[in-house]
């Protein structure tokens, strides 16, 4: 392969995505029992809209929000609401959460969609999406149509669409381009116009073949670029993206549309696809479960609101004991301590791995390598960082950037002597929001 | 010999031009120093603790000197300072300052409260409440990792087997570091006389209580009925004294039947306690 894009810094932990790479998206059987968090993504929590005994349609808003920032949650299936309560979520708290008990018809709420969505005025692709409560599929759950206005002053001049799908071990994404390569491409364009980018680039990692030879045969008819990324983590960091593909830097603390760029993941183009054409929010999306901890890891296509223990059981429950539950990937997902927590939007995998993958390890000193600091794809400096937040040093901290850390990890990652530098260093950018809303207030 | 001659002459010539310069610099741009904030500053403990509400010992001792805090105004250092720095500002040293001590409320240690999941993460209770609310399996407690013991600048706490802070009562100085660091919220600071204490924050209903905590308030409400002086009330699920109030009588000790509330030792009951 020639002229991969490439950004610096950035780890090659071990893929293990052969598991289910070859795995084709099964659609998974709506469970007996929904539970749909109102707070699925970043932003203000949705109010819910149905009470108790509430009987509802699949695809009925069940919960909005007047918020500028803040998306509609939709029921993924049809029944009778059960309760309106604060339930476990992946995050470890209790959200407000509607549960809903299945009825198994799958009584849609009207939906209207369109035969040749492009041919929709720009905001009517906007307005569909907000309707239909897409957020970033790729983790961060961020409202898709607040990103779609970019900020007073900003031209976008690119879109970019990205399956790189870094994080190690999923493979939900490379599955969506494969089999759903014209939902993608016809999401990217929509998504295009309610932008008004110019041009349009889907960034895909080289160790996807088969999913860029599809997206090319089909994107290259629709004048949209597909380019090969150099295989490393996070090549799918937004600001790692746009440096490898445009060789352009966000500003700190900046948004990606103040060097003209908007990144979209292909899960997001997906959905916005559906949205559009067929009226259909965001209710299903595609996961990945994996790891040696499962006994049948694969591609799933499950309803928002499964609880994790019905989609492990479908794929063919534990394999031993399990040594972790992780929602999402190895380098960004979070352990989950309670099987009863439903899949939200932003969770693009279940792995499970064996207490043999999932050693723990005391941390040792520091060794002064610096290991942390060449692999820093945002170049800061981790280790200083680290030990001005284990003395509580907030004012240092933030002086030597911990605003801008991406929390990719990859400084916990190489980290010889196995220090939890990233944990530190969240800890330090709570610390400093918290300060600030203190020094405001 | 010729040049030697120039360099000693044109060096001393120097200096005397540079010493002459000095002197007068330093007499033009001398700065007068009050020289009771040095003094106070040596009298003050010194460990920046923060308690007096200025950013450390010298801003107080600056604040004092200048007469903007009053001369008790290190509760640290109690009555034994504020007669030091009396002595300094040859002004009276007023009362002692109230001299208040860190309880911990919360019993539920590794034996008593149920665990939900295993942490292996850094041992610090704030990073254990962001990731995913620690491993414990009340939301309201202590979290065990130490970090109130670590913050403590008088090393007046130290961790029990259990995994319990605990405070030693004549080492603490009523700082309140480790108040402010905690992220339960479950350390308060109270005036050392009172010796009853109900040692829960949880907030749950009595029922997810007894499920996650063998010594967890279960707001039975015992305590406020037997309580004489109404210094307990229970509201939010919780019973929590008013310490204007008690008397340290201990009668609600004996009727708590999950043992939330304990009592301490060598601290009398107070008999004569101001109206109100």
């Amino acid at each position: 392969m020639v002229n991969l894009k490439n950004f610096r810094g950035g780890v090659h932990p071990e893929y293990n995505k052969h598991i289910t790479s070859d795995k084709p998206i099964k659609v998974l059987p709506a469970p007996k029992e929904v539970v749909i968090p109102l707070a699925q993504h970043a932003g203000a929590p949705a109010e819910p809209l149905v009470k108790k005994g509430d009987s509802v349609l699949l695809g009925q808003e069940i919960g909005s929000s007047a918020e500028p920032i803040s998306a509609a949650v939709h029921t993924s299936v049809s029944g009778t609401v059960l309760a309106v309560e604060p339930r476990p979520s992946i995050n470890g708290r209790e959200v407000l959460s509607v549960v809903i008990e299945n009825d198994g018809q799958d009584a849609k709420a009207p939906m209207t969609g369109h035969d040749d969505p492009i041919q929709l005025p720009r905001e009517e692709i906007r307005k569909r999406i907000e309707a239909a409560g897409i957020v970033g599929l790729g983790g961060a759950a961020f409202p898709t149509a607040a990103k779609l206005s970019p900020p007073r002053g900003c031209k976008i001049e690119y879109l970019l669409i990205n399956g790189s799908e870094c994080e190690p071990y999923l493979t939900a994404d490379q599955k969506l381009m494969e089999e759903y390569t014209e939902d993608v491409v016809l999401g990217a364009k929509l998504l295009a116009k309610a932008c008004g980018a110019e041009k349009t680039i889907i960034a895909i990692e080289a160790n996807k073949p088969e999913a860029l030879r599809k997206m090319k045969a089909l994107a290259g008819s629709n004048a949209i670029e597909v380019v090969a990324l150099a295989v490393k983590y996070p090549a799918g960091g937004e600001k790692q993206l746009i440096k490898a593909v445009l060789n352009r830097e966000v500003p700190a603390h900046g948004l990606p549309a103040q060097c003209g760029a908007l990144v979209h993941n292909v899960g997001t183009a997906w959905a916005a696809a559906k949205a559009c054409r067929h009226g259909q929010p965001l209710i299903e999306r595609v996961i990945t479960v994996t790891g040696d901890g499962v006994k049948a890891p694969a591609n799933y296509l499950v309803r928002i609101g499964t609880p994790f223990r019905d989609i492990i059981a479908a794929a063919g429950g534990f394999a031993g004991e399990p040594g972790k539950v992780i929602a999402g990937g190895p380098m960004m997902g979070l352990a989950q301590f309670d099987l009863n927590v439903p899949i939200v939007k932003g969770v693009s995998g279940i792995l499970v791995l064996s207490d043999k993958v999932a050693n723990e390890f005391d941390p040792m000193p520091c060794i002064k390598c610096a290991r942390c600091v060449d692999v820093c794809p945002v170049y800061l400096m981790p280790v200083t960082i680290e030990k001005y937040a284990m003395n509580a040093m907030w004012d240092e901290a933030e002086d030597y950037g911990a605003m801008d850390c991406i929390e990719c990890g990859c400084c916990t990652y190489i980290c010889p002597s196995k220090r939890a530098l990233l944990s530190w260093i969240r800890l330090a950018k709570t610390e400093i929001v918290e300060a600030h809303s203190r020094h405001s207030s | 010999m010729y040049n030697s001659l120039v360099a000693l002459a044109s060096m001393g010539g120097l200096g005397i031009i540079l010493s002459v310069g000095l002197v007068i610099a330093a007499k033009k741009f001398s700065v007068e120093v009050d020289e009771r904030i040095e003094e106070i500053e040596i009298a003050l403990p010194g460990v920046n603790c923060g308690a007096c509400g200025f950013a450390g010992c010298r801003s107080l001792a600056e604040a004092i000197a200048e007469g903007k805090a009053p001369i008790n105004g290190c509760p640290v250092g109690g009555i034994a300072v504020a007669e030091k720095i009396a002595e300094i500002m040859g002004a009276d040293s007023g009362n002692a300052p109230e001299r208040k001590v860190a309880q911990v409320l919360c019993r539920g240690g590794c034996a008593e409260a149920a665990q939900r999941a295993e942490y292996d993460g850094p041992n610090d209770c704030r990073i254990m409440n962001t990731t995913q609310g620690g491993d414990k399996g009340c939301t309201y407690g202590c979290l065990g990792g130490g970090t109130c013991v670590e913050v403590c600048p008088f090393n007046a706490m130290y961790m029990d087997e259990n995994g319990l802070p605990v405070v030693i009562e004549e080492k603490c100085t009523g700082c309140g570091k480790c108040v402010e660091a905690c992220p339960r919220d479950i350390i308060i600071l109270t005036g050392e006389e009172y010796g009853v204490h109900i040692r829960c924050r949880s907030l749950a209903p009595g029922k997810e209580v007894r499920q996650v905590c063998k010594v967890g308030c279960i707001a039975c409400r015992r305590c406020e009925k037997e309580c004489p002086c109404d210094a307990i009330t229970v509201t939010n699920n919780l019973a929590e004294i008013d310490y204007d109030k008690c008397t340290v009588c201990r009668r609600c000790v004996a009727v708590c039947p999950v043992h939330t509330i304990e009592e301490q030792d060598g601290k009398p009951e107070i008999k004569a306690k101001k109206a109100g």
